[in-house]
């Protein structure tokens, strides 16, 4: 995974006791934004292009930027530094200032639903991921996938690593998984907002977002009886998750 | 003659020291004196799960009442650190099981709590009494339960912005009716609404509570019947603050706010109304602390309030107080020692309220003379105002500056805020903490390395040219404990060269900087008392050398490699094959 972040300088320059030069070192500002290769977005160093200028007008999309519009400062990971609480506070506020209309309750849910509950991540749409036999969770940003496919996509690499050579988080190798289709030995299931469980797939994709809290990554012989849409509110079974 | 100190009486002089600072030092002076020390700590702190093993922590210390422990670094508060990389409370609290049944106490700060651990301490620790959970997450409601209906002689459970799996507010009704003995109760992160009539019946058998603080579900008017049922209450965190009240109503919350001759700090009110303020103004002249940082209230409301808290020592705001109400703080808060301004738009820029600047701090720090520690969200901020701050309040112990504009410079003279953290590193000799922002050179660090002789904590983002940066750091700041950085360009050389200095750290994190994966590798070979731990959510083992990598965090260990990493977490221990990177070594 080479790719244009890697250092110019020989390798033998690294040394203990290396004299530093001024201004020098190993570094160099970096980059052209949405860089390629493996490291591409995440790997990146902002610098100051990255961003707007205080006192520029606030347009993100300002002509003076090459290529993709930088990220605001609220974009990037973890920034300002303020707690996950706080974060989701301030984006309840967000969302409650911004209705005026019928649209209020709908969006008070959605941001709700889909911020309050999240283990503290910004940015809206990061839901938590567990798999039958895996104990540790992962998760998931739903705004960064368009559709199922994408989204089982992101799971399997997630899950089942598939490069050569690599032991994914269930330690076994394995070929692509089906998530979707029934074939594999595992189904993808959602917690939905009243708490049922049911199969990934049955409701538009726009809808499954709105109304998902949790995904969960469950053995098929598991997940007989499991909930379909349509189901008998009475024989919902409440799963607690491993 | 045996000069030696007879262990009785020696163990009698120690009951007066209580300060672990003092105690550790007592534990050197002798084999005899760390034998009768150890002997009888009853309080034990460990800062780094990972720095020591539960086993040898529960064997060194048999007669422990009560253990603090803090887990994932501190930059996991903003999401840096991804899920599942560890903090495991659960060996911790296994081991206490077996070895120190006694065990009273549990402070957690950043740990992942589970609900088996919470069952656990239930059934383990006969006489459990104190449970604080700072920033914790893992564990659900059900688990509450459980600590709640066993824990006989339950004084506090505090759950200060948790993250927990919320299944509804049942867990309240299973503290039994014998339980009389609490002193804090503490659910202000829950969701779920707990019966009223529950809570109303716990507060009323408990005639030793002092601080309750109520989550958001409930109601202004609960809190009234709450308040009469516990006028003495020394802390109060309300719940959401914006029912729409009969005057009947209003004016009983008013009396039952004018009962609380004790209190001291008031937090919650969320989406408070302003036509409740006045109901606070009874308390205020005693308050020594107010969290207003949930309350989206305006200046014209909070000036109000903050006239009446003349003896407030903490306050913590939004930016919504504005340069005028800093103003009013700083005229009528003389005791104030603890300042923290938050932002108050989500979206960062956009919203962000402009009528507050720098000047609002500079304000502060002219009229309160006991000013040591600031936390201050802002837009922008300029050299001048940091160097009046500094010439004010040179007795600043903690100033952690965010001004919100990555790289944003001095917004008068376009000049980097260099002048300004000089400023402050030179004239507050006594500063402990500092986290710095906006434009800044390597000059910046060479003033801070130069003159920060006494700071041990230090957050660094978006700063800095080269690795100059990180070595005046390295080599200058003598006390310097946690480092913390984020988005700087500087790589391997500094690092590498101070990397002694590694191991009087407690630990070091970097992300999205140009460390190397050779470099780890180097710095794990030589240093083998240090954890260094390589964050990288793709895979390493084909990795070039010089590839940068995400996330490094580096620690002084006495445990060893720990056995409980993910994936995601590499060290040099994992892949031994891939070998010594094949740098040259002088």
């Amino acid at each position: 995974m080479i790719t244009e972040l890697e250092m110019g300088k020989a390798e033998s320059e690294l040394e203990l006791g290396l004299g530093l030069s001024l201004g020098g070192g190993t570094a160099s500002k970096i980059v052209k934004p949405g860089g390629g290769g493996a490291w591409g977005e995440r790997g990146r160093l902002l610098t100051a292009k990255d961003f707007p200028s205080v006192g520029s007008k606030r347009a993100a999309d300002s002509a003076s930027h090459a290529g993709a519009s930088p990220p605001r400062s609220s974009q990037v990971v973890g920034w300002p530094p303020i707690g996950s609480h706080r974060m989701n506070s301030l984006v309840n506020n967000q969302a409650t200032k911004k209705e005026d209309d019928g649209k209020k309750q709908a969006k008070d849910d959605e941001t709700k639903d889909v911020t309050k509950k999240v283990n503290g991540k910004v940015q809206v749409g990061f839901i938590k991921v567990n798999m039958d036999g895996v104990a540790i969770g992962r998760k998931v940003d739903l705004n960064a996938h368009s559709s199922y496919e994408n989204l089982a996509q992101t799971l399997e690499d997630m899950f089942f690593r598939t490069s050569p050579g690599t032991i994914g988080l269930t330690g076994q190798f394995t070929k692509p998984l089906r998530l979707l289709d029934g074939s594999s030995e595992f189904v993808l299931t959602y917690e939905d907002k009243e708490g049922d469980w049911m199969l990934v797939g049955d409701v538009p994709w726009r809808m499954f977002i709105t109304s998902v809290k949790r995904l969960r990554v469950m053995k098929t012989s598991e997940a007989n009886g499991l909930a379909v849409r349509h189901q008998d509110p009475k024989e919902r079974q409440r799963n607690k998750p491993v | 003659m045996d000069l030696r100190l007879p262990s009785k009486v020696l163990e009698h002089i120690l009951s007066f020291v209580d300060s672990n600072e003092d105690r550790n030092s007592v534990s050197l002076v002798c084999k005899s004196w760390f034998e009768t020390e150890r002997r009888t700590r009853k309080r034990v702190i460990v800062r780094n799960c990972y720095a020591v093993t539960p086993e040898a922590v529960a064997r060194r210390f048999p007669e422990m009442r009560s253990l603090t422990l803090k887990g994932k670094p501190h930059f996991a508060d903003y999401n840096l650190v991804p899920d599942g990389w560890g903090g495991y409370a659960w060996p911790w609290i296994e081991a206490m099981a077996a070895k120190c049944p006694s065990l009273e106490e549990l402070r957690l700060k950043r740990m992942v709590v589970t609900d088996e651990c919470l069952e656990k301490i239930a059934a383990s620790f006969k006489d459990f009494k104190v449970l604080v959970l700072t920033s914790c997450e893992g564990f659900s409601t059900d688990g509450l339960a459980a600590i709640a209906v066993a824990c006989s002689n339950l004084r506090e459970l505090e759950l200060r912005e948790c993250i927990v799996e919320d299944l509804g507010g049942d867990w309240l009704s299973y503290f039994p009716e014998t339980l009389t003995s609490l002193v804090s109760l503490d659910f202000s992160c829950l969701d779920s609404e707990v019966k009223l009539s529950d809570l109303e019946r716990l507060v009323s058998r408990s005639p030793n509570l002092k601080s309750l603080k109520l989550n958001r579900a409930v109601s202004l008017d609960a809190l009234g019947s709450l308040l009469r049922l516990a006028p003495q209450l020394v802390e109060l965190g309300t719940g959401s603050f914006s029912d729409k009240l009969d005057q009947e109503a209003v004016s009983k919350l008013s009396q039952a706010f004018s009962e609380m001759k004790e209190l001291k700090s008031l937090s919650g009110l969320w989406d408070v109304l302003p036509e409740y303020i006045p109901l606070l103004y009874s308390v205020c002249p005693g308050l020594t602390s107010l969290n207003l940082s949930y309350a989206t209230v305006q200046m014209p409301d909070l000036v109000e309030l903050l006239t009446r808290c003349s003896n407030l020592q903490k306050l913590w705001v939004m930016d919504l107080i504005e340069d005028k109400g800093l103003q009013v703080v700083a005229s009528s808060c003389k005791e104030l020692r603890e300042l923290r301004v938050f932002p108050s738009g989500a979206e960062g820029l956009n919203d962000t309220n402009v009528a507050m600047t720098e000047q609002g701090l500079v304000s502060v720090s002219e009229g309160c003379p006991n000013l040591e520690s600031v936390l201050y969200f802002c837009v922008q901020f300029t050299n001048a105002a940091m160097v009046t701050i500094a010439r004010n309040r040179p007795n600043l112990k903690c100033f952690r500056l965010c001004v919100m504009e990555p790289f944003a410079p001095d917004h008068k003279t376009q000049k980097p805020l260099d002048e300004g953290f000089k400023a402050i590193a030179e004239r507050c000799k006594d500063l402990q903490r500092l986290s710095v922002s906006g434009l800044l050179t390597d000059k910046a660090f060479e003033y801070i390395g130069t003159h920060g002789k006494k700071l041990r904590m230090l957050s660094i983002a978006f700063a800095g040219d080269s690795d100059l940066m990180l070595h005046h750091l390295l080599s200058g700041c003598e006390s310097l404990n946690k480092l913390e950085i984020r988005d700087c360009p500087f790589g391997d050389t500094a690092l590498l060269e101070n990397a002694a200095k590694l191991e009087t750290m407690r630990s070091l994190w970097m992300s999205s900087c140009c460390v190397s994966f050779g470099a780890c590798k180097l710095l794990s070979q030589k240093m083998p008392k240090l954890n260094v731990e390589v964050i990288d959510e793709h895979p390493l083992e084909t990795r070039p050398d010089s590839s940068p990598v995400e996330r490094i965090y580096i620690y002084r260990t006495l445990a060893g490699p720990r056995l409980d990493m993910p994936e995601f977490v590499w060290t040099i221990q994992k892949n031994p094959e891939i070998g010594v990177s094949h740098l040259a070594i002088k």
